[in-house]
C-alpha cells in the first residue's frame, strides 16, 4: 500500500496546490532579493484580494471575464485543441456587444438578449475561422489564432474610431444602452429605498454598492456546469472528446473530424463571447477604447485553464485565484511600489510547475517497491527439464 | 548455461529485466558460439526483444552478467554496444527517412574533414566497399523513403558492419520480406558467417529457424526454456517448447459456401502521399459466405487499398461497391452505414482511444446508432450493458475492465474488444487488416475462430496481412497483391507457400 | 520610383532582422524536436537586457551579447522542462512567455524608477557604412550590422545542417531520436545545446530590436514578432534559409505599412495587413508535411 504522502502526490489536485504555494514562495524570493519584505509584501497581496467585503466582490468581478475565456480554453483543449486565440475572440465578442448594444434601442430584457447574442455569435465566427483553417488547410490553431489576435486588435481600434461609434474627445466608443446593462440592481442601490437599505447593513453596501456587481459571475458557474455536462454526457461531447483523445481512431470509426473541429472552436470562442457580453454590459465603462496592446483576458484564460488542468469547474478556482492577484497586486503597487509584474511572474511560475507536476507520479512510479517476479510453476519446470533431452 | 569461455561470441548468464512492476525477464541465459547463427524463439511478448535490448544497451538490466568472448562486459548503452562489437537491427527500422542511405549508415560515425565538415565522399567509398564485399545491393545516394523494405533492412545491416561489428543481432527480420528477399537474406547470413561473424536472429517463425540457424534458445514468458541444436528437432517440438502447450498449428474449418457479391472493386485506382499511383487497376469480388485473404508483401498497395476503402483518401477512378452500393469517394461512416466493419491494422492508433474507458471504446460507433442513443445524450446504462455483454461473450480480460482505461489492458483484449465491437455492428462486410499482429497463440485462435464464424453466418469477410501463414490457411480464396494490383487469385490448398511466395514477388506460376 | 523601392529594401531589412534572429532559434529547436512556443518571451528578455545593459554601459555590442545570453537562459529552462521532465512542451513555452515579459517589466520599473520604459540608449548598434559612404537614395541601404548579423546566422546555420556531423545529428534527433540514440548520438544533449541556441537566438533577435530599429525597451518592443517568427519558420519548412526568407517577407509586409502610412486607408487596417497576409500565404502555401516527424514529442530512452 502505498503511504498517504504518496497518494497525495498522484493527485492532480494537490500538486496544483503544491504549485500555487511554490509560485508564492519564488515570488516571494525575487521580491526579497529586489528589495521589498517578502512576507509584508504577500500580506498584503492578500489583504487586498481578500480584506474586506468589497475586495472579495472586486475579485469576483474582476475575475469573471477570464474565467470565460479558461473555460473556453479548456473545452477546445479537452478536444485536442489549443486555442490561443481566446484573446482575439473576445475583443470580438466586446466590439459586437458594443456595436448591437449601443446601436439598437430595446427595452432592457430584449436589449441585453440581442447584445449577448451578438457578442457570442461574433466570437464564435472567429474562433470558427481557426477551425475551418486548421481543418481544411492544415493551418496549425495556435498560428492563425495569434494572427487573429492581432487582427482584433486593429479592428478594435479601428472601430473604435470611426465616426458612427467614436464618442468625440475621448479615446473610446459610445458606451452600450442601459437597457443593455446586466448590474444587479444597479437602479435600486442608487435609488433612496436602496441606499437606506445599504446605510444600514454594511456588508450589502461594500458588495452591492461600491461595485459593478453583474450575473456574469453567476452565468459562469452556469456555463461550467453546462460544459462539464455537455463533455461528459452528450454524445456531441463524446465526440468531441475522441477526436481530441484520438484523432486518427475517430476518422477510423466515422466520426467526422473536421467537422468537429470547426464545432469545438466554435463554442470555444462562444464561450469567450459570453465572457466579452457580460464584460460590455456588467461593467464599466459599458464601451471599447482605442488599446495600444491587448489587455490580455484571453491569455490570462489560457493560464487559468492551464492551472485548471482543462476542469471547467477548476477555472472557476484558478480564474478567482488569477482575478484575486491582478486585483491584490494593484494594491502591492500603490502601498509598496512594487511591481504589479510580480503577477505575470507568479502565474507564470505557476503554469510551468503545473506543466511540470506530471513528474511526480512519474518518479513514484519508477521508485515503487517492486513485487516478486513470478516463479515458473512447478510443472513448467518439469517440461523445462524434460525438454532438454529432445 | 555454460561455462564462461572465449568459444562464444556472447554469454548472458542470469538476465533479470523488469519495468515498474512487471518483470519482463527473469534469470535467463543465453550462450552463442563464435561463427554461427544462433536464433531466439519465443512468442510474441515473451521478453526476446528486451533481451536483445539488454545485450545492445537499450536497457539496463536489473542483475545478470554479459560476457563477450570469455570476458565479463557491462554495456551501458548502445555505443558501449557499438564499441563491443555489436551491431542490432531493429524490427522496426531505426532509418531516418527524409536521409540518404549514406547518410543513415554513417550517422554518429561520420568521417569528417578538420573534425567538424562532413566528408561524405570518403563515407561512400566506405560504404560502396561493404556492399560489394557482402553482395548487399544499395545506392547510397537513394533516400531511405524511397526504397523498398529489403533494401532498408540491408542499409541496417550495412549500419552494423561499417561500426566493425562482429556480432549481429536481428529482430524479426524475415516479418516484412517475401520468400526470394528470405532466401536472400539467409544467404548475406551465410556469407557474414563465413567472414566469421556471428550472428543472433529472434523470430517466431519455425520454418526459418530450421533454414538459418545453427542453435536455438527458446524463451517463454520472460523465462528461459531451453537451448538446442537445430538440427534433429521437429518444428512440432519448437513450437510446444514456445507456447507451453501442444499447439494446433492447423486451422480447422468447413469448405466455403459463398453467396452472393458484398464487396465489388472494379478499376480501383488511389495515390499515396507522394501523389503516385500505389494501388493501379484494383479489381477483387468478395462474397457472402467466404474469406477472401489478400496476400502480399508491406507496401504493395495494401495501405492506401484500405484507406480508399475506409474512405480516409480519395480513390482517383474506379469504384467500391457494397451490395451495389457505390460508396468510393465518400465518409469513413458510409461504408459503415452500408454494411462495413473494419477491424484496423494498428489498434491503438485507428482501433481505440486509449485515454477511453472499456465502455466509452467499445460505443465508439454505436453511440449515434439513433435506436442505442435516441437522444442527445450518452445511454450509460445502455452503454455498460452493452459492453457487458462483449465482455462476457469474447472472454474480455480482466472481466471487470469495463470503466477502465483501454490502454491499460493487454494487446489481445484490446483486439477483442475491437472485434466485439465491429461484430455488433451487424456487418454484411468484415474487414480484417493485420488482425493478429502482435497477439499471442491463444488469442491468435479465437480471431481466426471469430472470422469464420462471421463467414458461416453469411458474412463476406475480407482479410489483409503480410503474415503468409495466415493468409493462406484462414482464406478461402487468396488474391496476390503486387504493385498495386491483384497479380493472381488462388483457391485454398491450390499453392503452396513457396508459389504464393513467387507470385508475391512479382513472378507467375506457369499455366497462371 | 527607384528611391521607393530603396526605400523599402531598407525598411524590410530593417525590420526583418530581429525576425529572422528569432526564425532562426525557431528552426534550431523545432529541428531538433523540440516546439518552442516561448520565442516572443525569449525575444522580450533579450530586448529588455539588450536595452538595459546597452544603456548602463553605453556598448550597445556587449548589451546585444547579453541579450543573447538572457535568452539563453530561458532557453535552458525551456529545455529542462521539456528534454528532462518531457512536460508538455506547448504549456511551458506559454509559461515562458508569461515569465519572460513578466520579468522583463518587473526589472524595469525596479530599474527606472517604476517606468515600464528604458532609457533611450546613447549608441545604437551602428550601421554597416559610416556615414557618407552612400549617398542619396542608397544611403536606405546602410542597414545596422545586425542585419547582417542575422544573414550570417542564416548562413553558418545553413551549413552546420547540412554540411556537418552536428547538423546531421540535429537532424537525425528531430526526425528519428530513437535512431540516432542507438547509433550513439546523444538525444538529450543535442536537444538542451539546439534549444538553449534557440533562446540565445530569440534574445539576440529582441536585442536587435531595441538596440537597432527602436532605441528603449518598453511593453510593445516585442508585440507578436516572436510569434510572426514562428510562422516564418513553418513557412520557410523549417529550413534556415526557408525561414530566412519567409522573415524578409514578414519584414517587407511591415515596410510595406509604414510605406502606405499617410495614405487614404486607415493606420489601423494597414496594421492589420502583415497578420492578413501571414494568413494568407499560410492558406497558400503550407502543405502538411515538412515539421520534423518527432517535433514536439518528448523522448524517453529505450522508446520506439
Amino acid at each position: 500500500m502505498e503511504s498517504k504522502v504518496r497518494k497525495a502526490l498522484r493527485n492532480p489536485f494537490a500538486l496544483t496546490i503544491i504549485a500555487i504555494i511554490l509560485g508564492f514562495i519564488i515570488a516571494m524570493f525575487i521580491l526579497a532579493v529586489a528589495g521589498f519584505p517578502p512576507f509584508k509584501s504577500v500580506g498584503i497581496l492578500i489583504k487586498g484580494m481578500l480584506g474586506t467585503p468589497k475586495d472579495f466582490t472586486a475579485v469576483i468581478i474582476k475575475s469573471t471575464p477570464i474565467i470565460f475565456t479558461g473555460l473556453g480554453v479548456a473545452f477546445a483543449m479537452k478536444t485536442g485543441l489549443f486555442n490561443i486565440g481566446g484573446e482575439g475572440q473576445y475583443m470580438v465578442g466586446c466590439i459586437a456587444a458594443v456595436a448591437i448594444g449601443s446601436w439598437l434601442d430595446f427595452p432592457a430584457p430584449l436589449q441585453i438578449i440581442f447584445t449577448v447574442l451578438a457578442a457570442v455569435l461574433a466570437s464564435a465566427l472567429y474562433a470558427g475561422l481557426v477551425g475551418l483553417l486548421k481543418a481544411k488547410k492544415g493551418i496549425h490553431e495556435v498560428i492563425s489564432s495569434i494572427m487573429l489576435n492581432w487582427i482584433a486588435l486593429y479592428l478594435n481600434n479601428w472601430f473604435t474610431n470611426t465616426n458612427f461609434y467614436h464618442k468625440p474627445n475621448t479615446m473610446g466608443s459610445y458606451p452600450v444602452r442601459e437597457s443593455a446593462y446586466t448590474m444587479i440592481l444597479p437602479q435600486w442601490k442608487r435609488s433612496e429605498a436602496g441606499l437606506a437599505v445599504l446605510r444600514n447593513n454594511k456588508f450589502l453596501l461594500q458588495v452591492l454598492g461600491r461595485n459593478d456587481v453583474n450575473v456574469g459571475f453567476i452565468v459562469a458557474i452556469a456555463a461550467s456546469v453546462l460544459v462539464t455536462w455537455i463533455l461528459t454526457r452528450t454524445r456531441k461531447g463524446f465526440e468531441l472528446r475522441a477526436v481530441g483523445s484520438n484523432i486518427h481512431a475517430a476518422r477510423y470509426t466515422g466520426i467526422d473530424v473536421e467537422k468537429n473541429m470547426i464545432q469545438s472552436m466554435m463554442i470555444s470562442g462562444a464561450l469567450c463571447g459570453l465572457g466579452a457580453a457580460f464584460y460590455i454590459t456588467g461593467q464599466q465603462p459599458h464601451l471599447l477604447n482605442t488599446l495600444s496592446s491587448s489587455e490580455n483576458i484571453g491569455f490570462n484564460g489560457l493560464s487559468v485553464a492551464f492551472i485548471a488542468q482543462n476542469s471547467p469547474i477548476g477555472c472557476i478556482f484558478a480564474g478567482l485565484l488569477f482575478g484575486g492577484l491582478l486585483y491584490g497586486g494593484a494594491t502591492l503597487q500603490s502601498q509598496l511600489g512594487a511591481p504589479t509584474e510580480i503577477i505575470n511572474i507568479i502565474i507564470g511560475v505557476i503554469v510551468f510547475l503545473v506543466a511540470l507536476s506530471i513528474l511526480i507520479p512519474r518518479f513514484l512510479d519508477t521508485h515503487t517497491k517492486k513485487e516478486k517476479p513470478q516463479e515458473v510453476t512447478a510443472k513448467e519446470k518439469e517440461k523445462k527439464k524434460g525438454a532438454g533431452n529432445v | 548455461m555454460a561455462e564462461v569461455s572465449n568459444e562464444y561470441a556472447v554469454q548472458m548468464h542470469g538476465i533479470t529485466k523488469s519495468f515498474g512492476s512487471f518483470y519482463a525477464l527473469t534469470d535467463v541465459n543465453l550462450d552463442v558460439k563464435k561463427g554461427t547463427i544462433h536464433s531466439i524463439l519465443g512468442e510474441n511478448g515473451a521478453g526476446k526483444s528486451t533481451l536483445m535490448n539488454v545485450l545492445y544497451g537499450l536497457y539496463q538490466a536489473d542483475s545478470g552478467r554479459i560476457y563477450l568472448n570469455g570476458k565479463e562486459v557491462s554495456i551501458k548503452n548502445p555505443t558501449a554496444a557499438i564499441e563491443n562489437g555489436i551491431g542490432m537491427v531493429h524490427q522496426h527500422f531505426m532509418l531516418v527517412d527524409t536521409f540518404t542511405v549514406t547518410q543513415n549508415i554513417v550517422l554518429g560515425a561520420e568521417s569528417t574533414k578538420g573534425g567538424i565538415a562532413l566528408d561524405m565522399k570518403k563515407a561512400k567509398a566506405n560504404v560502396l566497399e561493404l556492399v560489394a564485399k557482402y553482395g548487399l545491393d544499395v545506392n547510397p545516394d537513394a533516400l531511405v523513403r524511397d526504397i523498398t523494405v529489403g533494401m532498408q533492412q540491408r542499409v541496417e545491416i550495412l549500419k552494423a558492419l561499417y561500426r566493425g561489428c562482429e556480432t549481429l543481432i536481428l529482430d524479426e527480420p524475415t516479418a516484412v520480406l517475401t520468400a526470394q528477399e528470405i532466401d536472400d537474406l539467409i544467404k548475406i547470413m551465410k556469407a557474414l558467417i563465413k567472414d566469421g561473424k556471428t550472428i543472433i536472429i529472434i523470430t517466431h517463425k519455425l520454418k526459418e529457424i530450421q533454414a538459418s540457424s545453427d542453435e536455438c534458445t527458446i524463451i517463454r514468458r520472460g523465462h528461459y526454456i531451453d537451448t538446442v541444436p537445430v538440427k534433429g528437432v521437429s518444428e512440432d517440438e519448437l513450437a510446444e517448447k514456445m507456447v507451453g502447450h501442444a499447439v494446433k498449428l492447423v486451422v480447422e474449418k468447413t469448405p466455403a459456401k459463398p453467396k452472393e457479391t458484398v464487396l465489388d472493386i472494379q478499376g480501383l485506382y488511389v495515390k499515396n502521399d507522394q501523389g503516385l499511383d500505389a494501388v493501379k487497376d484494383f479489381n477483387l469480388q468478395v462474397h457472402s459466405g467466404e474469406i477472401v485473404g489478400i496476400a502480399g508483401i508491406d507496401g504493395n498497395g495494401q495501405k492506401e487499398l484500405m484507406q480508399a476503402v475506409n474512405n480516409l483518401v480519395p480513390s482517383t477512378k474506379g469504384t467500391i461497391k457494397i451490395n451495389g452500393h457505390e460508396i468510393q469517394n465518400h465518409t469513413p461512416r458510409y461504408g459503415q452505414d452500408h454494411g462495413m466493419s473494419i477491424i484496423p491494422e494498428d489498434r491503438h492508433k485507428d482501433g481505440l482511444v486509449l485515454s477511453f474507458s472499456c465502455y466509452e471504446n467499445a460505443i465508439l460507433e454505436k453511440y449515434r446508432d439513433p435506436k442505442f442513443n435516441p437522444g442527445f445524450t450518452i445511454d450509460r446504462k445502455k452503454m455498460v450493458e452493452f459492453t457487458e455483454k462483449l465482455i462476457k461473450q469474447y472472454d474480455i480480460r480482466p472481466e471487470t475492465c469495463g470503466p477502465v482505461y483501454a490502454g491499460a489492458l493487454s494487446g489481445g483484449n484490446q483486439q477483442k474488444i475491437i472485434i466485439g465491437r465491429e461484430i455488433a455492428n451487424d456487418p454484411k462486410l468484415l474487414i480484417a487488416i493485420q488482425p493478429t499482429r502482435g497477439l499471442d497463440v491463444g488469442a491468435i485462435e479465437t480471431v481466426h475462430r471469430t472470422l469464420i464464424e462471421e463467414r458461416d453466418k453469411g458474412v463476406a469477410v475480407l482479410l489483409i496481412s503480410y503474415e503468409l501463414d495466415e493468409v493462406m490457411q484462414v482464406s478461402d480464396r487468396i488474391a496476390v497483391m503486387y504493385d498495386g494490383h491483384v497479380q493472381a487469385i488462388f483457391k485454398q490448398g491450390e499453392v503452396d507457400n513457396r508459389q504464393i511466395g513467387l507470385v508475391m514477388a512479382g513472378g507467375s506460376i506457369d499455366g497462371k | 520610383m527607384f528611391n521607393t523601392i530603396l526605400l523599402a529594401l531598407g525598411i524590410t531589412l530593417m525590420y526583418s532582422t530581429p525576425l529572422a534572429l528569432a526564425a532562426q532559434g525557431s528552426v534550431m529547436s523545432e529541428a531538433s524536436g523540440v516546439v518552442n512556443v516561448g520565442i516572443e518571451g525569449m525575444m522580450t528578455v533579450g530586448a529588455f537586457f539588450g536595452a538595459l545593459i546597452g544603456e548602463r554601459t553605453g556598448n550597445p555590442w556587449f548589451g546585444f551579447l547579453c541579450g543573447g545570453l538572457a535568452g539563453a537562459v530561458f532557453g535552458l529552462i525551456h529545455a529542462f522542462a521539456s528534454v528532462t521532465c518531457r512536460a508538455d512542451q506547448t504549456v511551458t513555452g506559454i509559461a515562458m512567455n508569461l515569465v519572460g515579459p513578466g520579468v522583463s517589466l518587473f526589472l524595469c520599473r525596479l530599474f527606472y524608477n517604476g517606468g515600464v520604459q528604458s532609457e533611450p540608449v546613447k549608441n545604437k548598434i551602428p550601421n554597416i557604412f559610416s556615414k557618407n559612404v552612400l549617398k542619396g537614395a542608397a544611403s536606405n541601404l546602410n542597414v545596422s550590422w545586425t542585419t547582417l548579423i542575422a544573414l550570417l546566422a542564416a548562413i553558418v546555420i545553413w551549413y552546420i545542417f547540412y554540411h556537418t556531423t552536428w547538423g546531421l545529428h540535429i537532424r537525425a534527433v528531430g526526425e528519428h531520436p530513437a535512431a540516432a540514440d542507438t547509433l550513439g548520438v546523444n538525444v538529450y544533449k543535442v536537444r538542451y545545446i539546439c534549444v538553449i541556441m534557440s533562446g540565445f537566438l530569440a534574445g539576440l533577435g529582441g536585442a536587435s530590436m531595441t538596440l537597432s530599429v527602436v532605441s528603449q525597451f518598453s511593453p510593445t518592443a516585442i508585440s507578436g514578432q516572436g510569434f510572426i517568427a514562428i510562422a516564418a519558420v513553418i513557412f520557410g519548412k523549417w529550413t534556415p534559409q526557408g525561414g530566412y526568407l519567409a522573415a524578409l517577407l514578414f519584414g517587407f509586409f511591415t515596410a510595406l505599412v509604414v510605406l502606405l502610412g499617410g495614405t487614404a486607408i486607415p493606420i489601423e487596417i494597414l496594421s492589420m495587413l502583415p497578420y492578413i497576409f501571414t494568413i494568407v500565404i499560410l492558406v497558400l502555401f503550407v502543405g502538411k508535411a515538412a515539421a520534423p516527424k518527432a517535433n514536439g514529442k518528448p523522448y524517453i530512452k529505450g522508446t520506439r
